[in-house]
């Protein structure tokens, strides 16, 4: 059998244009779902592989903090502010899978050893942003609290909403995982996750939750906010 | 079948799914690229980049939401590296790369199919498989698209690879580069697209199916863009008595290679 040449390049020329037209802006097949949440799990493995505590953040020569420049983001529909006269006292909840569960003030967890890192934020959306972040490291609170050998996963909740995400053990705790109070030198602000929230270069913006109030450890993964709606679970760096 | 001008399957399949591969990867990249179109740090300006803040259009984009562009780009970037990796590993064993690495005599070839194309040259260069200009670019897409993979994991991984973001200037420009290596991708693809259908429709038979026929390719047709669409001049008498070899007809390619397919077959 011939095909005529006009025809043939006329079919497979328009063929080929309609399904990238068609394909245009939209999510793509129904079916590739499922192949992509396969690829999501395989580059998880790879991710995993890589991490390294010792594998450090470091900002760049000469670049500056963001400061005002940085963008407030939050799930509520107005900043969340923790308010003492409705829910008494702020407390940060370390329990879960733990041989001695904390309840730690703001006034107590600022007592603990803390670090001061100079370091980038990777937002999902592709900015990053040089902050200089003041807090506990989440595996001095992980000792402290005891935390299990079986407790693979940590779930951190907030009162934004409800906000959360969990993490695997490992990156949780990396040496620049820390449970923050302090931002460019002055104590965290509303805008920003007051009276402390989770900050880490190893994970995307998305996976630090802020307004943290209990820190869960776990045997199995909790999802997250942004997880569940469709951002990689693990969203490492 | 033997022509010169044939791929191999294992071309022709790669060829394909790197469209397709490559497609997906640009349009989800560019949905990506939306959610914050632009290579300044929060808090600083950046230098190289004249559109800062000036999102694609939707159009242009592949993914439907940010979440959903990154699972394609992350999924698709394997099919793109192990299929890019086929092909390198199999015109390298199969000889094929003797076809796409510029010879010494690049800068003259390429210049005598600048002018050709420029009408300062009369006659279509002779050539092997691909023009000077086709070497060029099939031998520069590779690399282009090395630099792509190589970004784009300095990208993916800033933290733990921070050596290899480190190597590319940080992560703004990692991914800088990572962009610029789309451009110059998208740039050459549009042009082998025109060029193919305006030059050498023909030669989409051998990348598809298989099978061309030598006396179609551009030299024998002289062909420059647009020129199937036109019935050709016949060279006047003079001319033709002047240069022998200008013969006007589809019998050009036999006067220059008449010992090929012509000569065997009649023995056989």
């Amino acid at each position: 059998m011939t095909i005529d040449r006009r025809k043939f390049i006329i079919v497979s020329g328009s063929a080929v244009s309609s399904a990238l037209i068609a394909a245009c802006d939209s999510r793509g097949p129904k079916g590739a779902q499922r192949l992509l949440r396969y690829a999501e799990r395989k580059n998880e493995a790879v991710e995993r592989v890589l991490l390294r505590h010792t594998s450090m953040d470091s900002s760049i020569a000469g670049s500056h903090l963001a400061g005002n420049a940085l963008p407030s983001y939050f799930v509520s529909k107005t900043v969340p502010v923790w308010n003492e006269a409705q829910r008494g006292k702020w407390t940060l909840e370390v329990s879960g899978m733990v041989d001695r569960p904390l309840k730690l003030t703001l006034e107590e967890l600022q007592k603990l050893p803390r670090i001061t890192e100079r370091v980038n934020h990777y937002c999902v959306e592709g900015w990053t942003a040089v902050e200089q972040w003041t807090g506990v490291r989440m595996r001095d609170l992980a000792s402290l609290a005891g935390a299990q050998p079986a407790a693979h996963y940590v779930d951190f909740q907030s009162f934004d909403d409800n906000y959360h995400e969990s993490w695997d053990i490992e990156s949780a705790m990396h040496p620049q995982t820390v449970i923050a109070y302090g931002l460019d030198g002055r104590m965290l602000g509303p805008a920003h996750g007051a009276p402390a929230r989770l900050f880490s270069p190893v994970k995307l913006g998305y996976k630090n939750t802020k307004y943290l109030t209990r820190i869960l450890f776990m045997p199995v993964r909790n999802g997250g906010y942004w997880s569940d709606l469709g951002y990689e679970w693990y969203g490492g760096l | 079948m033997g022509s010169t001008r044939n791929h191999h399957p294992i071309v022709r399949i790669t060829h394909w799914v790197n469209a397709i591969a490559l497609t997906i990867m640009v349009g989800s990249g560019l949905r990506i690229f939306n959610a914050y179109p632009a290579f300044a740090r929060r808090g600083e300006t950046f230098c190289c980049y004249p559109f800062e803040h000036k999102a694609i259009p939707r159009a242009f984009t592949f993914g439907g939401w940010l979440a959903g562009a990154r699972n394609w780009h992350f999924a698709m970037m394997w099919v793109l590296v192990i299929n890019g990796l086929v092909y390198l590993g199999f015109i390298y064993l199969h000889g094929e790369w003797r076809d796409v690495v510029p010879r010494r005599s690049f800068p003259r070839d390429a210049w005598a199919m600048m002018s050709y194309y420029l009408f300062i040259r009369k006659r279509h260069p002779e050539q092997g498989k691909y023009n000077a200009l086709q070497r060029g670019t099939y031998f520069i897409l590779p690399i282009v698209g090395a630099v792509a993979v190589i970004t784009g994991i300095a990208i993916w991984k800033p933290v733990q690879l921070q050596w290899l973001t480190d190597l590319m200037g940080g992560y703004v420009w990692a991914r800088y580069w990572h962009f610029m290596a789309m451009v110059v991708l998208v740039a050459l693809s549009a042009i082998h697209i025109f060029m193919v259908f305006t030059v050498d429709p023909y030669a989409l038979k051998s990348i598809t199916i298989g099978g061309y026929d030598e006396n179609k390719s551009p030299e024998a047709r002289n062909a420059r863009p647009f020129y199937h669409l036109f019935a050709r001049p016949r060279p006047d008498a003079a001319t033709i008595a002047a240069h022998p070899s200008l013969t006007p007809t589809d019998s050009f390619e036999a006067a220059h290679r008449p010992s090929k397919n012509t000569t065997v077959e009649k023995k056989l």
